[in-house]
């Protein structure tokens, strides 16, 4: 019986940039950062309240299970960004939102109530998207 | 979420006035002040001043926005920063007072209550763990994602 997941891969542009927005901006922790070679590394990071949830940071490099072809074709979807790479939540989405606006984060929409809750939406340095989701929503209103 | 792009460009973009919004920003400085300043003697008094709040409005704001009170969060962020530290192979020492401790026997104490484990048995750890990860990189690569990158055809 299949209980969690717990590794799942963002692909990226480049590991470096990624590594500084996922750490530094986001406030992710790194797990693992391990060279495998002259110019890749394993680098996971981790939402900081969920350690048994790790993303790769998984860099678009050709290989022989990743052909040019493909390289290129998938660098061209993710700098489009086609993909959208999953919900995250926090405890104040303004706090938030104004948090990684001043980190130079790029916020395709700002906080919005749905019918769903308050949501806004954000893209990597690679061109992944983000929805950033608030679990308070909008309870915070009587307190700021 | 893949017509998300669409849909934003449907819907009219009017960025909605959340309440209370420059409330929210002098929180948000203050909390980066926190993460820039966390080694300094920080003066939590002084960060109120500057966020133009009473101390007890500030710390009742920090706290809804965070989960923690300013010196709450003060010490969280400096007992992350010391992992990250004894990660990188510092003493305990060095961790304890390159974040802003002035006393090891406080650093000692907070460390093992949030970490949940001593200082120093967290950097024996994972100094042998950084020695079996030399030795052998791929132990710790699941075989999915080696495979994806061709590390398995060495």
């Amino acid at each position: 019986m299949i209980t969690k997941m717990t590794i799942t891969n963002i692909h990226v542009l480049d590991q470096d940039s990624a590594y500084d927005f996922y750490v530094n901006k986001l406030g992710f922790k790194l797990v693992d950062d391990i060279p495998m070679g002259p110019d890749t590394r394993w680098l996971t990071v981790s939402p900081p309240e969920q350690p048994d949830l790790q993303l790769v940071l998984f860099p678009v490099k050709v290989s022989k299970m990743f052909p040019q072809e493909t390289a290129d074709m998938l660098i061209t979807l993710i700098k489009q960004g086609v993909f959208g790479c999953g919900v995250l939540t926090c405890k104040d989405i303004f706090a938030t939102y104004e948090e990684l606006k001043t980190k130079g984060v790029e916020f395709m929409k700002p906080p919005t109530k749905e019918f769903y809750g308050t949501e806004a939406l954000f893209k990597d340095d690679s061109g992944n998207y983000f929805s950033l989701q608030s679990i308070d929503n909008f309870s915070h209103e009587n307190d700021i | 979420m893949s017509n998300t792009g669409k849909n934003i460009e449907d819907k009219t973009m009017v960025v909605p006035e959340y309440p209370r919004v420059y409330l929210y920003i002098r929180i948000v400085q203050a909390k980066l002040f926190i993460d820039n300043h966390y080694a300094d003697e920080i003066d939590l008094e002084n960060i109120a001043d500057e966020a133009y709040f009473s101390r007890f409005h500030f710390i009742r704001l920090f706290k809804s926005a965070y989960g923690k009170t300013p010196h709450q969060y003060l010490k969280s962020v400096r007992i992350e920063k010391a992992e990250q530290l004894l990660k990188e192979g510092k003493t305990v020492a060095e961790a304890c007072f390159s974040v802003g401790f002035q006393s090891l026997t406080t650093f000692s104490g907070l460390f093992k209550k949030i970490v949940g484990e001593s200082p120093s048995s967290y950097a024996a750890r994972h100094k042998e763990m950084k020695k079996q990860i030399s030795e052998k990189p791929l132990a710790f690569v699941p075989s999915c994602y080696a495979y994806q990158h061709g590390w398995l055809e060495k």
